[in-house]
């Protein structure tokens, strides 16, 4: 039987929902994991949700990055158990060292709550292939520190590898500036690890992902989950 | 041992919240401000009384929490 787990820090507050989306769209029975457990069950996949963990104390996602479940996550990621990453998540893995860059303050200095428009850039990774290359999405982000930052040689390899997933862009799929809500280089919204199963984004899949939300865009990175833990790992 | 350890952001990493603090200088009528940079200033107080010792603990935790190498520098002094 297939098994997601999401860890629950201190200050997270979409883990439930990312718990609802993935039993309603992959029928997974979900376990929450508490950030001071030494160990994550067995689990075909791991998500890290989004909020405020340890109040954003030091930096965002700085304190979870240290917090005893992670040792076992960057394990389990390591060994290829697929994590996935959501705004607050997305901080974790880059403070954990899983992805590159870091995300800072954004450029406005406000927090933003609001839908946006983003283009799929690598419909192969775990989390997004049942989307297609260059299709353009609507998903909310509400972060204050969105703003993702690499330099430049770590930006030119993620691109060179097809590492961006998700880039902000207009209603055309052009990724400009005035569609960049936060000052991200290169527009980026969300970046993947070497081999496609670590994923991080900032905005919010869970929070559209069925028509009573809103929307039903988000939909589909719990379907690329469902089908790709279904496909033997290769 | 006392650390008093500076977080600074690096050369070239933007820095929204030091041009926010600049531009409310200015405001207030604080002229001849050519840049504001902002960053953190953490006190952690040691047991350990040699300074080696004390450093390489300093280093340790600057580098695996305090700061983050992508974008921040540290710096430190140790005093008795």
């Amino acid at each position: 039987m297939l098994r997601a787990s999401v860890i629950v820090f201190p200050g997270s507050n979409c883990d439930r929902d990312v718990q609802v989306a993935i039993e309603k769209i992959t029928g997974f029975p979900v376990k929450m994991v508490w950030h001071g457990d030494a160990s994550v069950p067995a689990s075909d996949l791991i998500v890290l949700p989004g909020g405020f963990s340890y109040g954003d104390y030091l930096r965002c996602g700085a304190m979870a990055a240290h917090s005893p479940i992670m040792r076992d996550v960057i394990a389990k990621a390591k060994a290829g158990t697929p994590v996935l990453g959501i705004c607050n998540g997305f901080q974790v893995l880059c403070e954990s060292g899983l992805l590159p860059g870091v995300l800072m303050r954004n450029a406005s200095l406000k927090f933003i709550c609001r839908d946006v428009t983003l283009r799929v850039d690598n419909a192969k990774t775990f989390f997004t292939n049942c989307y297609r290359k260059d299709q353009i999405v609507r998903l909310p982000v509400a972060h204050a520190e969105g703003n993702y930052f690499a330099d430049t040689e770590t930006l030119d390899r993620l691109e060179g590898e097809g590492r961006v997933v998700f880039r902000y862009c207009d209603e055309a799929g052009e990724a400009t500036p005035e569609a960049n809500p936060n000052g991200a280089q290169r527009n980026i919204a969300g970046i993947c690890s070497e081999n496609g199963r670590v994923v991080g984004l900032m905005p919010h899949p869970e929070r559209l992902f069925e028509l009573p939300l809103g929307g039903a865009d988000g939909r589909r990175m719990f379907e690329s989950a469902l089908v790709s833990a279904l496909e033997p790992m290769v | 041992m006392k650390a008093r350890i500076r977080i600074t952001l690096k050369n070239g990493v933007l820095d929204p919240q030091g041009k926010a603090i600049q531009n409310a200088l200015a405001a207030l009528g604080i002229g001849g401000v050519d840049d504001v940079r902002q960053g953190k200033y953490i006190e952690v107080q040691l047991s350990e009384t040699d300074e080696a010792r004390a450093k390489e603990t300093v280093e340790r935790m600057c580098k695996d929490l305090l700061a983050n190498s992508v974008i921040e520098n540290y710096s430190y002094e140790l005093a008795a």
